[in-house]
């Protein structure tokens, strides 16, 4: 209990101290989970998009697919990308494994799905209220994409956040494909898993806050925007 | 009185404008058929519609109006038969002449002026030439103080003169309407009606569908009564309310439920 106690108390110290090496691992963290997000909406958006709109034989069967690949066990693209990024392997070249670089590739693979699946729906339900004025507008189903992207900007980004939250939370890939080298690869939850395990309960416990603390802001920050585009009709 | 003297001030103005033509027309259709599951929700043996006044398209609920102006349109393939514009067929450059105001109008998540620029833009119009006609359409429509705010914020009579608008700024030779004011009140209604025949006075062919008996007589220069997916007459609109031909139309305006 003593024990208890005092692991929450260091782990206030250290994050009211600015213990320099927590910063950076939470640095390292936020940097390659935002990069893998913004990679990740730079293709699935456009891709959920089409798949929203675009009507092909099979459409039925690449939507389920896009959906299931939403619940990729991250150790499962931990292994895959290891093996591509491996020296053997057919990305090996590109010398990847064990850097950031790597980290972000997995967690690209893991959030793509999820913000494809998630715009899919959101831009399927936009397209209904939108068809018939954009064909008579004279703009095609897969012209009519972009329109449909800046029209759906507030409730894609739920989308996004729900495949940042994904991607900082996740331990499975990174802690594969990073190494969880220090200075290099280590960031919250992989040093929140190695410390655990090390019995360095205090540093677990600070980086565990932030992460709550984060999705905290995270959900605030949604709920404010929300808010705000309803005021204007625009959600 | 005042309402007959301005509507024959109306038809001597407009009449030379019709004259000139407008080049799309004659719509021609023949055979055109929109079945689902065999059963034929429209089915016109044969439908010629000239420049002029505005075509209105009456008749019941569930009779096919709003089916056939999607056919018409092109937003809805017919099952058979054919359209031609002028004798072409319906095609890329025909519908690019064409413009549809839905019966709820659907607004871009964008502000009201951005609404209009929307549609001038997909419409091919460089932005220098897009920005002072947004401005003249805002002044038309009367949406001018309400041109940063979000359009669907507007209230359903300015978001319905928003979305006419917005038709009538790409400048169409035919403009679809769709019970355009089907839920507005009076006031918001002569608004849209004033944009409508400003546009026919242009020279801008008008179809449209309604089933308001008075805004028909207000509008109309000839009625197509629609039964049951089947053209029951099409008659020029002064005798379409003093006599119609049709059993149905009959029925219809003596206020009947026509089944």
């Amino acid at each position: 209990m003593h024990n208890f106690a005092s692991s929450f108390i260091y782990a206030a110290q250290l994050l009211l101290s600015g213990d320099p090496e927590l910063w950076a691992i939470v640095l390292l963290s936020l940097k390659v989970s935002l990069s893998a997000v913004g990679i990740a909406a730079l293709i699935g958006m456009p891709l959920g998009a089409a798949l929203a709109v675009a009507r092909f034989p099979g459409r039925g069967a690449a939507v389920i697919l896009v959906n299931s690949l939403m619940g990729l066990p991250p150790v499962v693209v931990g292994l895959l990308v290891y093996l591509l990024l491996s020296n053997a392997g057919p990305l090996g070249v590109l010398q990847l494994l064990y850097t950031p670089g790597a980290m972000i590739f997995a967690q690209v693979v893991l959030v793509t799905p999820i913000i494809a699946a998630l715009t899919r729906q959101v831009i399927e339900d936009l397209d209904s209220e939108y068809s018939e004025q954009l064909r008579s507008f004279g703009v095609s189903r897969l012209k009519s994409v972009p329109t449909l992207l800046w029209d759906a900007r507030y409730s894609l980004l739920t989308a996004l956040l729900a495949g940042f939250g994904r991607a900082v939370a996740e331990v499975g890939a990174v802690i594969i494909v990073g190494g969880n080298i220090n200075h290099v690869t280590r960031v919250m939850t992989t040093t929140i898993a190695l410390e655990t395990s090390k019995g360095n309960l205090s540093l677990a416990l600070a980086l565990g806050f932030i992460l709550i603390g984060i999705a905290i802001a995270v959900n605030a920050a949604l709920g404010m925007l929300k808010s705000t585009a309803a005021r204007s009709a625009y959600a | 009185m005042n309402q007959m003297i301005a509507e024959a001030d109306f038809v001597n103005a407009t009449a030379d404008k019709h004259a000139q033509g407008n080049p799309m027309l004659p719509l021609a259709a023949s055979g055109l058929r929109f079945a689902i599951n065999g059963r034929a929700l429209v089915d016109v043996e044969a439908l010629d519609i000239q420049p002029g006044m505005p075509t209105v398209i009456m008749g019941p609920n569930g009779a096919g109006k709003s089916l056939l102006l999607r056919l018409l349109h092109g937003l809805i393939v017919p099952s058979s038969g054919s359209i031609t514009w002028a004798g072409k067929p319906a095609g890329k450059n025909i519908q690019h002449n064409q413009a549809m105001v839905f019966q709820r109008p659907v607004l871009l998540r964008r502000s009201v002026a951005a609404n209009i620029d929307y549609a001038l833009k997909v419409h091919g119009i460089t932005r220098s030439e897009r920005q002072p006609r947004v401005e003249t359409w805002l002044e038309k429509a009367d949406l001018k103080p309400l041109a940063r705010q979000p359009a669907r914020t507007l209230s359903g009579g300015e978001q319905q003169r928003l979305s006419l608008a917005r038709a009538l700024a790409v400048e169409p030779q035919i403009l679809f309407l769709d019970e355009p004011t089907a839920s507005l009140d009076p006031v918001s209604t002569q608004a849209i009606e004033t944009l409508i025949r400003d546009a026919s006075d242009r020279g801008t062919k008008i179809i449209m569908v309604t089933h308001d008996p008075g805004q028909a007589k207000r509008l109309a220069g000839e009625v197509i009564f629609i039964h049951r997916g089947e053209i029951s007459e099409k008659t020029p609109a002064k005798t379409f309310f003093k006599s119609p031909s049709s059993e149905q139309a009959r029925a219809f305006l003596s206020g009947g439920l026509l089944i």
